[in-house]
Formats: C-alpha cells, sequence, structure tokens
C-alpha cells in the first residue's frame, strides 16, 4: 500500500481554509503542500512548498497517467526536499516560471492547461533539471507497487504458484 | 563445498566465470577427475533466493561494475553505463537467461563461404561444422533437458504466445511453436516442470529452467575435484618466461589480491570481461595483452541484431503471465539476401513487467504518446527480434584507462556501430513484426529499440589461420597453449540463434579436448 504522506493531524477543514489553490495542488504554507481535497499533505523542510508543488505537478506532466493519484507523484518526487538538492531544484523550478512568464502565466503552475505546461518542459527537456527529474520518476513512480494493480499488472506469482492454474492461457477473443 | 586447493598447487585447471562457458566447463572436467577451480566474481544465488520483482532482483543480480560505451548504438545514449544486462553470480547469466535453445543452421558456422564478402564486415568461417557439433549439441540439449529434442515435449503456450502464434499463421509462416527452451514441460532430471510463473529473467524460482548455478555448479562440487571460489575478481593473468601461463591474481571479497597457481587456464568471463582480463594482463613479453600476436582481441564485438516489437490490442492479453519466452517463428532465419540482406532472424515472443516497460519500452521518451502505451499495458503483447549482426574490427572492446573499477583496474569501453546489414534486418524485422500483431487486430504497434545486451560475443573469435583470430577450433589461443577461451567471446560469427546451446556445446567438446591433452601430457 502506498504510504500515506500526512505527518501531522491536519483536518480536512484546517487545510482548505489555509490553503491557496495552484493548479491541482494546493500550497498550504507553514511547510505544508496538499492536496485541495486533503488526500495527501507533504511537510517540506528544505525546499519551498511552491518548489515542492511545481515538482509534483511537472512529475504528472512528464509520465500522465489519469488513474494515477497525486499521492504517488508525490511519493516519487519528495526525495528533492533534501538540503543537497536545494539549489539544484530552486534554478529549475525559478528557470521553468520564467519561461511561464515569458509565456503570459504567473508561474508554471498557473499555467492552466496540461498542453502549456508541457510545452514549457520541452523547452528544458535536454537540461540536468528535466532529465534528473525525469529518470527519477522511471523507477521513483513506476516501481511503487501500488500503483502496479492500476494498470492490470500483477507482480510477483511465486508465493501463489505461478499461473499455471491461474489463467496463463486464458485468452478467449482470437 | 567439499574439496579446497591450496594457492601454490599449480596441478589445477583454473576456470574464470561459472556461467554457461566456465560453469559447465567446470563441471565436465571434474566429471573427469580434472581438479578444477572456479574463480566467479560475484556470489551465490539459488532459486530460494531469486526475487519475483524486476528491479529488486537486477539489483541482486546484475553486472553493475563501472563501463563506457561509444559508437552510434542507441543503447550508448539510452543507458551509456551499462552496455550489457548480464548476471554477476555464480552460475552467470544462465540464471537470467530465458532458455531458448538452438542449434546453429548449418550454413551459419559457414558464414563467409555461405554469403560472400560484405563491406564493411569482417565474416570469417568458423574452423568447425554442423557435422562435428551434432553430437555435442545432443550433449547440451540432453543437459539442459530442451523441449522438443531428445523426445520431451514443448511448452504450453502462454496468453502472449496464442497471439503471436495466431498473427503468424494469418500471414502464412510455418515454423510456429512454443520453442526448443530449456525449460521443464516435464519433470527432467530433478528440477520440477515449469509452473508459467512468468520471471524467467529473475532465476526461476522452481529450478524448471535449467542454470548452471542448480546444476553442473553443484555436481562438480560433489566429485570433489571442483572448488568454486566466489566473489574472487579475477585481476590478471600471469605467465612464465617461457610464455606460458601460470596462475591467475584475484581479489577477494575483501579487496585482498591472491595469485592462484595453474596448469591451464580457461577464461569465460563473457565477451566483456574475458578480452578485458586478456588486455589488462599486458606484460613486458606480451605488451598488446595475452594471446593477442592478431591484433583481434576485444574486436569483432557482437551483440545481435535486435530489437522488440510490441502492440496494443482493445482486449486484455496479460502477456507477463507465464514463460517470458514462450514461443518462435524461424521462418525468417533463413539466409535469402532477395530481402535486403545477408543471414536471417529468429522472432520470440518476450514480456516485460510494468516497471522495466517504463524503462524500456522507448528510453527517454515522456509525455502522453509514452503514458497511455503503459496505460494500456495489459493489453498488450510482444515479441523479441534476434538475428546475424555483422562482425567489425572497429566494433570492439578496449580498456579505458579513464574510468578504474573498485579494484582500480582500467574499465573496459564497448564500441558498437550498426552495419547497413543490421539495420536492413532490423527494419525488416519490424515490419514483419507489426504485420503479425496488424494481423490479430492490434490498435497500436510500438517498435522498441534494443535493450543492453544479453548476447555478447566474439570479442576472442575462433579462427584456422592465427593471423585473424584468437583462437583455434578447440578455443585453445594460437598464442599460449595453455591457455583457452571458454566462452561467447570465441564465436567466430553470430548466427541468428539465441548463444547459450552452442556455449555449452563447446563447453563440452572443450573438456573432453582438454582431458585428452592433460592425459596425453601435451598440456
Amino acid at each position: 500500500m502506498a504510504e500515506r504522506i500526512s505527518n501531522r493531524n491536519l483536518t480536512r477543514r484546517q487545510l482548505l481554509q489555509s490553503s491557496v489553490a495552484a493548479g491541482g495542488i494546493a500550497v498550504i504554507g507553514m511547510g505544508f503542500v496538499a492536496a485541495p481535497d486533503a488526500a495527501w499533505a507533504l511537510e517540506v523542510t528544505e525546499i519551498t512548498e511552491h518548489q515542492m508543488a511545481t515538482l509534483v505537478q511537472m512529475a504528472r506532466d512528464i509520465y500522465p497517467h489519469d488513474r494515477v493519484a497525486d499521492e504517488y507523484y508525490v511519493i516519487a518526487v519528495k526525495g528533492y526536499d533534501s538540503a543537497d538538492k536545494k539549489a539544484f531544484v530552486a534554478q529549475g523550478v525559478a528557470r521553468l516560471d520564467e519561461l511561464a512568464q515569458a509565456a503570459g502565466n504567473a508561474s508554471y503552475l498557473e499555467t492552466k492547461w496540461e498542453e502549456n505546461r508541457v510545452a514549457l518542459l520541452r523547452q528544458i527537456e535536454n537540461d540536468a533539471f528535466f532529465q534528473a527529474v525525469r529518470g527519477g520518476l522511471i523507477t521513483g513512480l513506476y516501481n511503487q507497487k501500488a500503483i502496479w494493480p492500476i494498470f492490470g499488472y500483477e507482480g510477483e506469482s511465486f508465493s501463489k504458484g505461478g499461473y499455471i492454474h491461474r489463467g496463463f492461457d486464458d485468452i478467449n477473443w482470437l | 563445498m567439499a574439496v579446497k586447493f591450496d594457492m601454490s598447487d599449480d596441478s589445477v585447471v583454473v576456470v574464470i566465470g561459472t556461467g554457461a562457458g566456465g560453469g559447465v566447463l567446470s563441471n565436465e572436467l571434474a566429471q573427469k577427475g580434472v581438479k578444477v577451480v572456479a574463480l566467479e566474481a560475484g556470489g551465490r544465488y539459488l532459486p530460494e533466493d531469486y526475487i519475483n520483482d524486476e528491479w529488486e532482483s537486477f539489483g541482486q543480480l546484475a553486472w553493475v561494475d563501472p563501463r563506457t560505451t561509444s559508437g552510434d548504438w542507441r543503447v550508448s545514449k539510452d543507458f551509456p553505463g551499462l552496455p550489457a544486462w548480464i548476471v554477476k553470480a555464480v552460475g552467470g547469466t544462465t540464471i537470467h537467461w530465458a532458455g531458448a535453445s538452438l542449434r546453429f543452421q548449418e550454413h551459419e558456422w559457414k558464414a563467409l563461404s555461405t554469403y560472400g564478402p560484405v563491406e564493411g564486415a569482417n565474416l570469417l568461417d568458423w574452423p568447425i561444422d554442423a557435422a562435428e557439433m551434432a553430437p555435442y549439441y545432443t550433449k547440451a540439449e540432453n543437459k539442459l533437458g530442451v523441449t522438443r529434442t531428445g523426445g520431451r515435449a514443448g511448452l504450453p503456450g502462454n496468453n502472449n504466445y496464442k497471439v503471436f502464434e495466431a498473427g503468424a499463421k494469418a500471414l502464412g509462416y510455418k515454423k510456429v511453436h512454443t520453442g526448443r527452451m530449456a525449460i521443464n514441460s516435464a519433470e527432467y532430471d530433478n528440477r520440477n516442470a515449469c509452473q508459467q510463473v512468468g520471471f524467467c529473467f529473475q532465476g526461476c524460482k522452481f529450478g524448471a529452467k535449467w542454470s548452471a548455478a542448480y546444476t553442473d555448479i553443484p555436481r562438480g562440487e560433489a566429485t570433489g575435484n571442483l572448488e568454486v571460489r566466489e566473489h574472487s575478481h579475477v585481476a590478471r593473468i600471469v605467465h612464465d618466461k617461457r610464455g606460458k601461463v601460470s596462475g591467475v591474481e584475484y581479489f577477494d571479497k575483501d579487496g585482498n589480491l591472491h595469485l592462484q597457481k595453474a596448469r591451464i587456464v580457461c577464461v569465460a568471463g563473457n565477451t566483456i570481461e574475458s578480452p578485458r582480463l586478456l588486455l589488462n594482463s599486458a606484460s613486458a613479453m606480451f605488451p598488446d595483452g595475452l594471446a593477442n600476436s592478431s591484433g583481434m582481441v576485444g574486436r569483432n564485438y557482437m551483440r545481435h541484431m535486435t530489437g522488440s516489437v510490441y502492440a496494443v490490442f482493445d482486449k486484455p492479453v496479460r502477456m507477463w503471465r507465464g514463460t517470458t519466452m514462450a514461443g518462435i517463428i524461424q521462418d525468417e532465419a533463413r539466409h535469402d539476401p532477395s530481402r535486403g540482406f545477408v543471414g536471417g532472424y529468429e522472432m520470440e515472443t518476450v514480456s516485460l513487467g510494468l516497471p522495466f516497460m517504463a524503462a524500456f519500452l522507448n528510453p527517454g521518451a515522456w509525455g502522453r504518446s509514452f503514458t497511455t502505451a503503459l496505460d494500456a499495458y495489459e493489453n498488450m503483447a510482444g515479441m523479441w527480434l534476434v538475428g546475424e549482426d555483422m562482425p567489425q574490427e572497429s566494433n570492439r572492446v578496449t580498456l579505458n584507462p579513464e574510468v578504474k573499477d573498485q579494484w582500480g583496474l582500467p574499465v573496459a569501453n564497448v564500441n558498437y556501430s550498426d552495419h547497413p546489414n543490421d539495420i536492413a534486418m532490423r527494419e525488416h524485422a519490424y515490419r514483419q513484426g507489426a504485420a503479425i500483431y496488424d494481423a490479430v487486430g492490434a490498435t497500436r504497434i510500438f517498435p522498441t529499440p534494443p535493450y543492453p545486451s544479453t548476447h555478447n560475443l566474439g570479442t576472442n573469435r575462433m579462427s584456422a589461420d592465427p593471423k585473424n583470430g584468437v583462437v583455434n577450433k578447440w578455443g585453445q589461443t594460437h598464442d599460449i597453449a595453455n591457455l583457452f577461451i571458454s566462452d561467447g567471446s570465441q564465436f567466430t560469427t553470430g548466427a541468428s540463434e539465441n548463444p547459450t546451446l552452442t556455449i555449452v556445446a563447446l563447453a563440452i567438446r572443450q573438456a573432453d579436448h582438454i582431458a585428452d591433452e592433460m592425459s596425453k601430457g601435451n598440456l
């Protein structure tokens, strides 16, 4: 199961009161980034809430799976909240926001349409920042066992005796 | 582990590596009463240790020591530090292999004579032929328990195979079946029948697939003639004043350097490590590396023409269920230059779990074109394309003096560029693969680029003439009588078949030869 990110007892009401919705992700201040519906919340200690929210949105825009909830993207990028990555993230997010502003939006997060955010990402796709985030998602996102069922993937089978009696040849539409 | 030999015992045969070549050779020699010390860089993992999880298993088994790459192959761009996906463990890549066990076709032993000279390629005939290898292939098939040989039944086809077979038949292909596989369709040789687990690449937890790790190695040890030293990374092979090899220096787990004396040394460290070791063993007498008077050590690196075709359908396939390589189409394996290339290719089903599909479907890709493919993962079928690539002198393993491994030794650089023949073959194979899936209603098709190489071949090639190869027809180096090459690096050309069965057959044959020569006092 996915780990729940919230490590403080924030109520839904508190979240809604304190949050400033930005894109699909709320930057709520007090060191927290959260979903508008309080499905998850993440405390950041090194990077800013805005930077973490940007990373989460970026992760979804790079590998968009509409049936995969934000919390799994959060898990995939939360490692960027660390002292040694602080400058790298700050620089990368600033660059992305700069490009968003040049395109007439307040920030990457305030760029409402996915296709417009993707157009911004295309401009930085060969940069180290983008490549690090993208490369990290390959394992950070897709190796989360909790999302495998969404794709139908069944994972390990040895403990169940393999598929010899569980449908290895059950295709019925050919 | 019964026997232990002394470091100063110079009567032992030292085998470097314990995979399809070294593992089999070690056991075959031990069965004949020859004393063997097998040095293995990795640790020992058995079926109970294998993990049904792609990344976790990769972390357990894969050879991830630093290597570098160059050349125009896409692997160098996508996985610059990982040219090969092979195993570092007792049993070597026989833990990871899919099990496809095919004999070379007769003409493939004679590529130069059959195809004629190909510009830019360094084709050569093997100094052995199909008739000479036939009895050794039979021994290898019986050892591995290969299905559809020796009266053994084929495996049942899984969902991925059924899609593949239906498309193949719709296209009129005739040689379509569930393969000749070293995976038991019924209990054989104290190994279980296949339970269709679906993690063949991660090591078979039922032991249904043959691996040297739990067959040849323990059987060799049981004779009392074989000592396997794990976590022993060979640094160099040393020689005496007469130019005969006399021992092997290796690092143990703790980084201590040892010298094991030897009567004969057999190198089976895989096509990347074996030439690296010969080159790292350069001395005043052999300044270009051991056995390298021809200059061919490291050259003619082959990795097979490969690629995959994945396809999405409007209904579920669940290709991950059951045998990873569950069937084959062999119609395109023939040599038929009218297709625009020499040599041929096999088409074999393949499947990756979701984590590896994300990593390998189209490395570097992002956005909805990529993610909608993964969204359809459950409805996907897949095949691997594997054909003969052209040996080229400039495709080679060299030492990279800029990069050192954990022992301070220069790492291997693997340089590879496709030959025009390889490209023409891959395009043909992509087209045929797509047509197969189109014939059963695919809604979307992905011509997937090569993965890091599992079929690494040719860097110590076998040749009749010492001028254009490293070893003779017995795998004995032309330059040094008591130095042998026992792995896929001795391949003169690659043929279109998966190489393991041929590596095993050559190892069985080499063991006969070495034991015979030892008893005659020639070695």
